[in-house]
């Protein structure tokens, strides 16, 4: 009988060598004669331990990692297959603390099966969310999503709920569905491992928002620099249409809903929901005025419900097991489970789904381990390129929408990225406004022009011209785009910035000559 | 003196699309004219086919979607992805976001442009490669990152990025 190893497929995984692991593999096998079945799945998400392989034991799945290429035969010669010990052996996957201390309700299935195999989606409880909501009233289904506390998860954190029952009550000829996974956010990749690791999760969700509201037609917005999840999700378009899930007969129900995933093109305004309906229609991705809210008149001028893919990947398991068992996680206002990406100086980075009210202290040293240079964590950026840089002395804060709003921060789509104290922060404040003058859509002055205008008050100020002048200069900017910005890449590109002079005005201070800011403050 | 105002020459038309070009750009419009919001998935089949999207088939995708050309050049210009030179025989696109930054991005940064000579959106002069800024490419975890066509490398250290730029051109 053949053994079943699992070596991911995920693009991150691949990034780091999982390819020529699994292709080592299937090569000593061969030339061993021994039977190895090989299961290209999601990434379980200890990216610090990828290449992570995994053999399916009578005693369940055993990991080893991370494995180079190098140490594929030497794993076969301890009998890797049998679970044999290696000095790259964890034990039992689900044993690993880094794993056994999560609350893993939309990541349950990522990195456990092949992602476009649909007979191990359904028997890991696949499907019985979208068959639940399929019994059911488009109002109920609206209802228990409210419920539940949801609360939108690509950043603005707007409850699901009740914009789905904005467009459950329009009245339109057509509505559509779309989801917005224009993932730009440096620090965040859990959407890319949705549709790596568990694509169906995303169908299922997007088409209980078609039953629930009266939509027939779903598009899925991807960003282009994930051509790896596009074919992957195509590929599960696809099947997900032949096994009858999708179509006209949506699992033998009568209703319809079809699903198609389009190429954003490197433009991070369109993760603005409105700037990506543009762009769905083919236009510029310029934002659009609001009102008219997109569940009202959204893509092609017909109520749409926007979702990011979080956001719909938390639904079916919330109509499967009842609202109340979801706001049951979860801390205030900011119900059931946040995935939260660790990033940049960490010496275990990856994906870690926690209820929310975990602290950012607890996911960068018991998860992150700490920085991976070993040097102190110096300051950390929450929510991705428009989120605040956070001192250490707001490490103890817990991850809750409001608790974040409370400091001028904001969770996001739940990006962490740490840096060492090497880092200088006049430098992250300005690129903060020189990737807003690049990504700026040019629609509103404060954003086009406020930009620009600020990378050169942050030189002006790192070259001591005028310095009182300009750092009141920095903030008078930074409180016109706050305020004056039509969406949040000008209205929050003064959170890091902002963030950074409040917490690290050391690192604006005028500089020793070849001294980098933290040298200087220090000496 | 005279009062007209002055004129700047109106541009050089484009180079003509090649025979190849013609049916790449006739394929994806035959193929995709007709789906609501055509005109990326249009400018992606065009991109995939010649590696760039020629001045000289926006007329023809105007013409196809009953556009205006300054409305499709519009387009094609707003977006980051999309080039209208051809490129170098393999792109590599950096990543520059905080989340590589704080794991020696910006020394990357330097190191590639000093080693290849261009500066991004540059091709190397032999032809081989292509530099673009890129900013996240999900591989977070795993920084700093960069990809090399449509392949993902992450944990690049000074002397893996040597090894890539030896390979692709050689």
């Amino acid at each position: 009988m053949s053994v079943t190893v699992y070596v991911p497929g995920d693009s991150s995984a691949l990034a780091v060598g999982a390819g020529r692991v699994a292709r080592a593999i299937a090569a000593q096998a061969e030339s061993r004669g021994l039977p190895v079945e090989l299961v290209r799945n999601g990434s379980r998400g200890a990216y610090w331990l990828e290449p992570l392989v995994e053999v399916a034991t009578p005693a369940g799945r055993i990991a080893y990692g991370p494995v180079r290429e190098a140490d594929v035969s030497s794993l076969f010669d301890a009998g890797f297959l049998d679970g044999g010990d290696h000095a790259l052996a964890l034990g039992a996957t689900d044993d690993i603390p880094w794993f056994a201390n999560q609350e893993r309700l939309c990541f349950r299935r990522v990195g456990l099966i092949d992602p476009l195999d649909l007979d191990a989606y359904a028997a890991h409880g696949g499907w019985a969310g979208l068959d639940a909501a399929l019994g059911m009233t488009g109002a109920d289904i609206v209802k228990a999503v409210t419920d539940s506390g949801l609360r939108g998860r690509g950043g603005a954190a707007f409850p699901t709920g009740i914009k789905w029952n904005t467009v459950l009550g329009a009245q339109a000829d057509r509505k559509y569905i779309v989801c917005n996974a224009d993932e730009g956010d440096s620090g965040t990749f859990s959407d890319r491992m949705i549709f790596e690791g568990d694509p169906y999760l995303l169908v299922e969700g997007m088409a209980i928002a078609g039953i629930a509201v009266g939509a027939t037609m779903g598009y899925v917005y991807l960003r282009s620099e994930y051509p790896h999840a596009f074919r992957l999700f195509r590929e599960a378009i696809e099947r997900a249409t032949a096994a009858g899930i999708l179509g006209a007969d949506v699992r033998g129900s009568g209703r319809t809903f079809d699903l198609e995933v389009r190429l954003g093109a490197g433009a991070y305004i369109c993760g603005e929901e409105t700037s990506l309906l543009e762009s769905l229609e083919g236009k510029r991705g310029q934002v659009r005025f609001k009102p008219p809210l997109p569940a009202l008149k959204g893509l092609f001028g017909k109520p749409t419900v926007i979702n990011n893919v979080i956001s719909f990947a938390s639904v079916p398991d919330i109509l499967a097991r009842g609202a109340a068992w979801y706001r049951d996680y979860g801390v205030g206002r900011s119900r059931g489970t946040l995935p939260i990406q660790l990033g940049g100086n960490l010496k275990r980075g990856g994906l870690v789904e926690k209820a929310f009210g975990v602290t950012l202290r607890e996911l960068l040293y018991d998860w992150g381990g700490g920085s991976a240079s070993g040097r102190p964590i110096r300051a950390v950026q929450v929510g991705g390129p428009l989120g605040a840089y956070l001192p250490e002395s707001q490490f103890d804060t817990p991850l809750d929408y409001e608790a974040f709003a409370a400091l001028s921060a904001m969770l996001g789509h739940g990006g962490i990225v740490a840096f060492d104290d090497s880092v200088d922060m006049l430098e992250q404040a300005r690129f903060a406004m020189a990737f807003c003058a690049i990504e700026s859509c040019g629609k509103c002055t404060p954003c086009r022009i406020g930009s620009t205008r600020g990378v050169e008050v942050v030189d002006r100020i790192r070259a001591s011209l005028d310095r009182e002048k300009n750092l009141a200069l920095l903030r008078s900017l930074s409180d016109t785009m706050l305020n004056g910005s039509l969406c949040a890449l000008g209205g929050l590109t003064p959170y890091p910035v902002l963030s950074a002079l409040n917490h690290f005005p050391e690192d604006f201070a005028p500089r020793v000559a070849g001294a980098s800011a933290s040298e200087a403050a220090r000496a | 003196m005279s009062l007209a105002v002055p004129r700047s020459a109106p541009d050089a038309p484009p180079p003509p699309l090649s025979d190849d070009a013609r049916r790449v750009v006739a394929d994806a419009l035959e193929r995709l004219a007709e789906l609501p919001g055509a005109l990326l998935p249009i400018l992606h089949a065009i991109q995939d086919g010649l590696g760039h999207v020629p001045p000289a088939a926006v007329p023809l995708i105007a013409e196809a979607l009953n556009l205006s050309r300054a409305e499709v050049h519009g387009v094609i210009s707003f977006y980051h992805h999309f080039r209208t030179v051809a490129p170098g025989r393999h792109v590599l696109r950096l990543c520059r976001a905080e989340a590589c930054q704080a794991m020696g991005a910006r020394a990357l940064e330097a190191r590639l442009l000093e080693r290849t000579g261009v500066d991004f959106h540059g091709t190397t002069a032999d032809g081989a490669l292509t530099i673009e800024p890129v900013y996240c490419l999900g591989n977070c975890a795993c920084a700093p990152s960069l990809m090399l066509d449509d392949e993902v490398h992450g944990r690049v250290d000074a002397d893996a990025l040597d090894a890539l730029l030896d390979e692709v051109r050689r």
